[in-house]
């Protein structure tokens, strides 16, 4: 078998294609996994026992199980409920609230973090609960889980492969049906493994600049 | 009633199995200046921290202008106090920590004008304004844009009194604002302190162990232990001639760490 670079050129537009709804979908997946979890990890720290408890259940229950099988249902069994999604749809819901189970914990660990004289603080200024949130905890709590918030879309990006299985036409799908209707794997299975590759190693040092953009000043 | 702004009446607070306050029954009038001091442990910071209501009380009634802190009136009855009532009261009251609790995210002016703006809803240029005669009163008008993290341990606390001013409380607490301080910074936040007690009418109780600022400053020292007060008096009398031994003992260990009184 050898590399034909005119192959290569031949389907670079369809995997180009492919890479982009790829990217669309780590950035959508990203912001839902980020909004979720916060959503997640502000419901957790709830004084009502119940909604603590039923979501503690939820986030558990999500984080272990295999994203595979909440794509497949949230694409193929939801219908059957009468909640019809589109593949990205079903996909981007599918990998934001996967990993919103792990953002959750940065964003419990972030909130923790925040002494508690800053509590304090706000309440001898006579805050509400809500302008406490929005003014004085959040602003010093997320700065610090930048890097590892990141770190969990990198990790998103890597598992967006798995979108095939519902029919996204993101880039292994592209792949996968030039190199089928071709008969020839290597220059296409190849191409997807350096375009991954390429984004990863920009993500790299973008992750450490803002590592050190955010390092607590201490 | 209306010659008390704080009324504290049979107050038990504990955490778990231990007794913080026992019982404790003190009143202050308007514009009084309060010492409390007493070693450590002796419920004294916590007394300032239930009227800021940072702790909650087991039994007794607290009262500010004659109103329950912790209770409110509802057909006739008094019952359990809910978040509006608690931050109508906390307006009457501004508090400044041992350890500033400054907003780090925020530059000085800033965070003096976030809570007037946000809780009262001034405008931003009155907010600025009047934040910036606060930071003028402290001395420090040319930190207006600095970060807390650029300023040391007493330009922080005069931020945080100027903070707590901004609010205009008619009741200002003083949690051990010096204790966290290098011995050379004390000096200008106790300053500011006693500016503040020669020129306004504010109540004001303060928890220290600068037994000298205490007793120049006080109208009043109380002497607690254990969660009980055990003697008071005005700083004369309670400092130069205690009459229960625990006092004594006390004010003994004080001069010889090396206080003068």
């Amino acid at each position: 078998m050898e590399w034909d670079w005119e192959f290569v050129r031949e389907i670079m537009p369809m995997l180009l294609d492919g890479l982009r709804i790829t990217l669309l979908a780590t950035l959508l997946g990203s912001i839902l996994a980020a909004a979720a979890g916060l959503g997640f990890a502000l419901l957790r720290r709830s004084k009502n026992r119940a909604v603590t408890r039923i979501t503690g259940f939820v986030v558990e229950f999500i984080r272990g199980t295999p994203l595979l099988v909440q794509l497949y249902f949230l694409f193929y069994v939801l219908p059957e409920l009468g909640l019809l999604l589109s593949p990205l749809t079903a996909g981007v819901v599918g990998l934001g609230l996967h990993y919103a189970t792990y953002t959750s914990e940065v964003f419990r660990a972030g909130i923790d973090n925040t002494p508690r004289g800053q509590w304090e603080a706000a309440k001898a200024c006579n805050l509400t609960p809500y302008q406490t949130w929005r003014h004085v905890i959040l602003p010093q709590a997320i700065p610090p889980m930048i890097p590892a918030l990141a770190n969990y879309f990198v990790a998103m990006f890597k598992e967006t492969p798995l979108l095939s299985a519902i029919t996204v036409i993101e880039l292994m799908s592209e792949a996968r049906g030039v190199a089928n209707s071709n008969y020839r794997y290597l220059e296409p299975m190849t191409m997807v493994g350096v375009l991954f590759l390429c984004i990863s190693l920009i993500a790299v040092p973008a992750l450490h600049l803002l590592e050190r953009r955010f390092r607590p000043p201490r | 009633m209306t010659d008390t702004i704080i009324d504290i009446d049979r107050v038990t607070k504990r955490y778990g199995s231990h007794t913080v306050l026992q019982d404790l029954c003190f009143s202050v009038r308007p514009g009084e200046k309060l010492a409390l001091i007493g070693p450590s442990g002796s419920g004294k910071t916590t007394i300032l921290r239930t009227l800021m209501t940072l702790e909650t009380i087991e039994s007794g009634t607290i009262r500010i202008d004659g109103e329950p802190l912790f209770q409110m009136e509802r057909n006739g009855s008094l019952v359990p106090a809910d978040e509006a009532h608690l931050h109508r009261m906390r307006t009457k009251i501004g508090m400044v920590f041992q350890l500033f609790n400054l907003f780090p995210h925020k530059c000085v002016l800033d965070n003096v004008t976030l809570a007037p703006m946000l809780t009262k809803g001034v405008r931003k240029a009155d907010a600025e304004r009047r934040a910036m005669e606060l930071l003028d009163l402290v001395g420090l008008a040319d930190k207006a844009r600095a970060m807390p993290a650029q300023l040391s341990g007493g330009q922080k606390q005069r931020v945080a009194i100027a903070r707590a001013l901004a609010l205009q409380p008619r009741i200002m607490l003083f949690d051990e604002v010096t204790s966290a301080l290098d011995p050379e910074l004390v000096e200008e936040v106790l300053s500011v302190m006693r500016m503040l007690g020669s020129t306004t009418d504010m109540t004001m109780l303060l928890v220290t162990h600068e037994m000298s600022f205490a007793h120049d400053f006080a109208d009043r020292v109380l002497f607690f232990d254990r969660g009980r007060i055990v003697e008071e008096g005005p700083p004369d009398v309670l400092f130069t001639n205690p009459t229960h031994e625990r006092t004594q003992a006390f004010l003994k260990k004080i001069i010889a760490a090396g206080q003068r009184i």
